[in-house]
């Protein structure tokens, strides 16, 4: 009873989306206000059954009820109430309608918070966001659906992957949902303001705090996974370049060039089309991900069930959604020009670098990722790109890129007035690089080139982002919430260039076989083997080790790691053991059992790692402190015309 | 009407993209096809699997076409085809070497002797080694050798007698194929 | 439906499982250093995108032997690609050999960079220069005050 109640709360969902959409945007279109209010009321009612229909699922799983066919697929009667929860959106089905509701949370969001939005365009904006509801909804009932029954039901469940069956992992596909879809909220201001021809850039400024939210949201969702991946693969690994890794990548690369892209247009009208162009892509590069996770058409670790139906309806939901708005910009674009000026190293000036080089990234990540594609179309056979060629091919825009940021972010608008900070930020950068040198020489031991640059680079930009602060420091209580914001996020990029910097250039990983009592020794702490225990969890057996580490005699910890052995079958899970601190983690990963006592294990020794996962949260609070800024809640002003003529005209249309 | 162009590159890149994406759809990104096509067989001398005292390889069959099927009891796709081997066997096209890869000895005899032979001769490769040595990755894979030692075909998955038809009979039947 | 299912079974269970290295290490520890390196940069072919040094798969097991052995008789890290690629092609390998096929491929950071600073550099200079010969555009704006 409760699966057919979900589905049809599903159906009644969709029928709301479709309503949602025609009402919004003919409505619109023929001006009809009472159509337009219904639309409103529809995000409503289509969110309220998207929450039925996900509560339903995760009631079923609650429930253990092994008649519905996802539930069997992805839970088990020994699994814990958390992960049974986690495991309705684990597979491919629940993932859907996780994202199908997450739509529906940030559409109904946009109608509640956007009072000061003209009516007819708020309408446009529900409207195209229904269009994308209904086209996710389909998808999911016809292809998807999670609520199918299994007959006759099955006596117990498959289990959730034991790999998803940790906390991080479990928040970590919500979160990045949540940044995914919250990139249709610029997406569809942008194709509302497409449809309308608007020449004036509100638009910029009421999709900013959305954007804002949206990429905060896929920066803690990017983190939590290569934080999981990191303690719980036994690999020691923080990011691999996997295909689904770039898919989510691409998206928080472009939106980070939309977020600085749309300061611009909002404060000077400038790039008007192509910060529409960016606020299309972005979401567009969601869609594009989804596609590639769920089509089987890259090989990946992270990959969904695949079957080239499904992956045939979301390339034509892609073609749909994202043919149709780059045809409302081709159409629209060309009438959307600017007049403004801005001096060479100004704040303009510095975005827009910002903006090539992180296209530059996003397009090299795509080509890579996409290349062993390209060439087995052309017949020129299969290759791999992994790792050792996007580690070297991201540097080249990346490097420059923080090396600007460390500049750019002084720049004023309109007028380069680097001049009085000149001899500052040099002086700094000359401080970063003797202190890099030194760091590199005395902590780590060896001056290594690229361990040098990366130090450089990220001591100039977090002492860079750390001089207005003081520079300002009487005047903390006037300085706006987007101010704090800014620095705190750059500051956030400083910390994790200082934790990819030392991890990469001066981290020690070995693969060794201990025997009880037996020792290794790495960057002088030295780990000795204790031998091992059998320990019991809810629903796994393991072998736990003992490893005491000490530094000079003096002990600094004990590490346990298990390799476990779930009930329900499958590979055995390895839960490293890990010491870990701002400076370095120590970290320790069973192997395999050679008998007579010895183990073999993975023991690594990482510098400066937990800076790229604070970084990243960092980044993320810094733009929820921006996106609270005060001056979003105020209703948009009309242009104050400051030149006459043109300007005043465009403004008035 | 020149400077409105640009606006239709992102479409244009996007279209492209898709086009990719289409291909890849119906295009499976894990097969992998074999760079020793057109290249001599790598050769192998190893035990019989009947047999250890007796050897089996490549020179044994110097100067005519045959079949080599790398196969294990571990692997269903194997004993999926396994019928169809035995039919191939019984036409006496071409002989079909069998190469019993990371297996174990008794349980393979036992596998042959409940399902039947259509192996002209077994090598026993516990080790792997010549599998590396013709890049198998998994099994069932079936590599067709033509009279001078050229590897013509392989096969990747299950044999089919489709596929045998349609693939393999073709390259035997054909000049280079027979001696 | 039970295909299916075994399927779908198949597929939730873990893919990746890591796998560390069972072997001895080389006693010297630039041989092993070399040899962590060289499996770091090969793929595993029958897994979901994983090295031969993090997969436990069995070709992963025999691969890594084989590169052991590779290593032990002297051969150069060129020669050990050489030999794998002689066997599966360049889809062994992690690091995209340059060859006409790929230049495409390395070619494109760089010029994706260059590419994308000349299009700022092309607009920046433009607007400077719309800047210098009209004052009034320097003015144009639509609020005061942002950071």
């Amino acid at each position: 009873m409760i699966p057919e109640l979900g589905h049809f709360a599903l159906i009644l969902a969709l029928l709301l989306a479709a309503t949602q959409a025609w009402f919004g945007l003919a409505g619109a279109s023929r001006g009809n206000v009472a159509w337009m209010r219904a639309a409103q009321t529809a995000v409503a009612g289509q969110w309220v059954f998207l929450l039925v229909a996900f509560g339903l699922l995760v009631w079923s799983f609650i429930q253990f009820d092994f008649s519905v066919r996802y539930v069997a697929m992805t839970s088990n009667s020994l699994l814990p109430l958390f992960y049974r929860i986690s495991a309705a959106w684990g597979g491919h089905e629940g993932s859907l309608l996780m994202w199908g509701t997450m739509l529906g949370t940030w559409s109904v969001a946009v109608a509640a918070l956007s009072r000061s939005m003209p009516l007819p365009f708020k309408s446009r904006v529900l409207g195209v966001l229904g269009l994308v509801s209904v086209g996710f909804l389909m998808f999911t009932l016809f292809t998807s659906n999670p609520f199918d029954r299994l007959v006759p039901a099955a006596a117990d469940g498959n289990d959730l992957n034991p790999l998803l069956q940790d906390f991080a992992l479990a928040i970590h596909p919500p979160m990045l949902y949540l940044g995914y879809v919250g990139f249709s909220v610029a997406f569809a201001f942008a194709c509302a303001t497409l449809i309308e021809g608007r020449l004036d850039v509100d638009w910029a400024r009421w999709a900013r705090p959305w954007t804002l939210a949206a990429w905060l949201c896929l920066t803690i969702g990017i983190t939590l996974g290569s934080w999981w991946a990191y303690y719980e693969l036994g690999w020691g690994g923080y990011w691999f370049w996997d295909p689904v890794e770039n898919a989510s990548f691409m998206p928080w690369l472009m939106g980070t060039a939309l977020i600085h892209s749309l300061a611009v247009t909002e404060k000077r009208g400038l790039f008007k089309s192509w910060t529409l162009l960016l606020a299309v892509s972005c979401f567009s590069l969601s869609l594009l991900g989804t596609f590639l996770v769920r089509s089987g058409v890259l090989v990946s670790v992270h990959a969904f069930a695949t079957d080239p139906a499904r992956g045939l309806f979301i390339l034509g939901f892609l073609v749909a959604v994202v043919g149709g708005a780059l045809a409302l910009y081709t159409w629209r674009a060309p009438a959307l020009k600017s007049e403004a000026g801005f001096e060479l190293l100004s704040r303009e000036a510095f975005l827009l670098f910002n903006n090539a080089l992180l296209i530059a990234a996003t397009g090299l990540i795509l080509i890579g990722t996409l290349y062993p594609l390209f060439m087995d179309a052309f017949e020129l056979g299969k290759i791999s790109v992994g790792p050792p060629y996007f580690g070297v091919a991201f540097l080249i825009p990346m490097v420059p890129l923080v090396l600007l940021m460390s500049v750019g972010m002084h720049a004023s608008w309109k007028r380069s007035r680097i001049g009085p900070l000149q001899n500052l930020l040099l002086g700094l950068f000359a401080a970063a690089v003797v202190a890099a040198l030194l760091v590199t020489k005395f902590v780590y031991g060896e001056v290594h080139f690229m361990g040098v640059v990366g130090f450089t680079v990220a001591f100039w930009l977090i002492a860079s982002t750390l001089v207005e602060p003081i520079q300002r420091w009487g005047a903390w209580r006037t300085l706006p919430a987007g101010f704090w914001g800014m620095t705190l996020a750059h500051f956030g990029i400083g910390l994790f260039a200082l934790g990819v910097t030392g991890v990469e250039s001066y981290r020690i990983e070995r693969d060794i076989s201990l025997g009880v009592g037996e020792t290794t020794t790495l960057q002088g702490y030295d780990f000795r083997f204790e031998g091992t225990r059998e320990v019991r969890g809810p629903n796994y057996q393991a072998v736990e080790g003992t490893v005491v580490i000490t530094r000079d005699g003096r002990p600094v910890t004990t590490l346990r790691p298990q390799k476990r052995y779930y009930a329900s079958g499958g590979n055995p899970m390895t839960e490293a053991g890990i010491r870990a601190s701002l400076r370095r983690d120590l970290f320790v990963a069973l192997g395999e059992d050679l008998g007579a006592g010895k183990w073999s294990m993975r023991v690594q020794y990482k510098p400066l790692i937990r800076n790229i996962w604070l970084g990243a949260l960092l980044m993320a609070l810094g733009a929820l402190i921006a996106a609270s800024d005060r001056r979003y809640r105020q209703p948009v002003r009309a242009a104050v015309p400051k030149a006459a003529g043109r300007m005043a005209r465009e403004g008035a249309r | 009407m020149k400077r409105n162009l640009r606006f239709l590159i992102p479409a244009a890149l996007f279209a492209a993209l898709v086009g990719f994406l289409f291909f890849g759809l119906y295009n499976d990104p894990r097969e992998i096809p074999s760079p020793l096509i057109g290249k001599p067989a790598p050769s192998f001398s190893l035990e019989s699997l009947a047999n250890p005292s007796r050897r089996v390889g490549t020179t044994d069959y110097q100067g005519r076409p045959y079949v080599v099927n790398v196969w294990g009891t571990w692997c269903p796709e194997c004993r999926r085809e396994h019928e169809v081997l035995l039919s191939i066997a019984r036409t006496r096209a071409v002989p079909i070497v069998g190469l019993n890869w990371k297996d174990d000895r008794a349980l393979a005899q036992r596998w042959l002797k409940e399902l039947g032979d259509p192996y002209d001769a077994v090598a026993f490769d516990p080790e792997g080694q010549a599998a590396i040595d013709w890049g198998v990755y998994g099994a069932p894979e079936t590599f067709l050798v033509s009279a001078d030692g050229t590897i013509v075909h392989k096969l990747i998955g299950p044999m089919t007698w489709s596929i045998w038809q349609e693939e393999f009979l073709p390259l035997i039947n054909s000049p280079g194929g027979r001696s | 439906m039970m295909r299916a299912l075994l399927l779908a079974l198949l597929l939730t269970l873990p893919a990746a499982v890591f796998a560390i290295d069972a072997e001895q290490a080389f006693e010297d520890p630039a041989m092993q250093e070399r040899y962590e390196r060289l499996t770091r940069e090969l793929r595993c072919l029958v897994c979901q995108n994983q090295t031969i040094a993090d997969s436990n798969a069995t070709l992963a097991q025999d691969l890594r032997r084989e590169v052991r052995e590779l290593m032990a008789e002297g051969k150069s890290d060129q020669e050990i690609h050489e030999f794998l690629t002689a066997r599966y092609g360049d889809f062994v390998l992690y690091n995209p050999p340059v060859k006409p096929r790929t230049y495409v491929l390395w070619a494109a950071p760089a010029l994706l960079v260059i590419i994308g600073l000349g299009a700022a550099m092309a607009v920046i200079i433009r607007r400077a220069r719309a800047a210098r010969d009209n004052p009034d555009s320097l003015e144009a704006d639509n609020e005061t005050g942002t950071p």
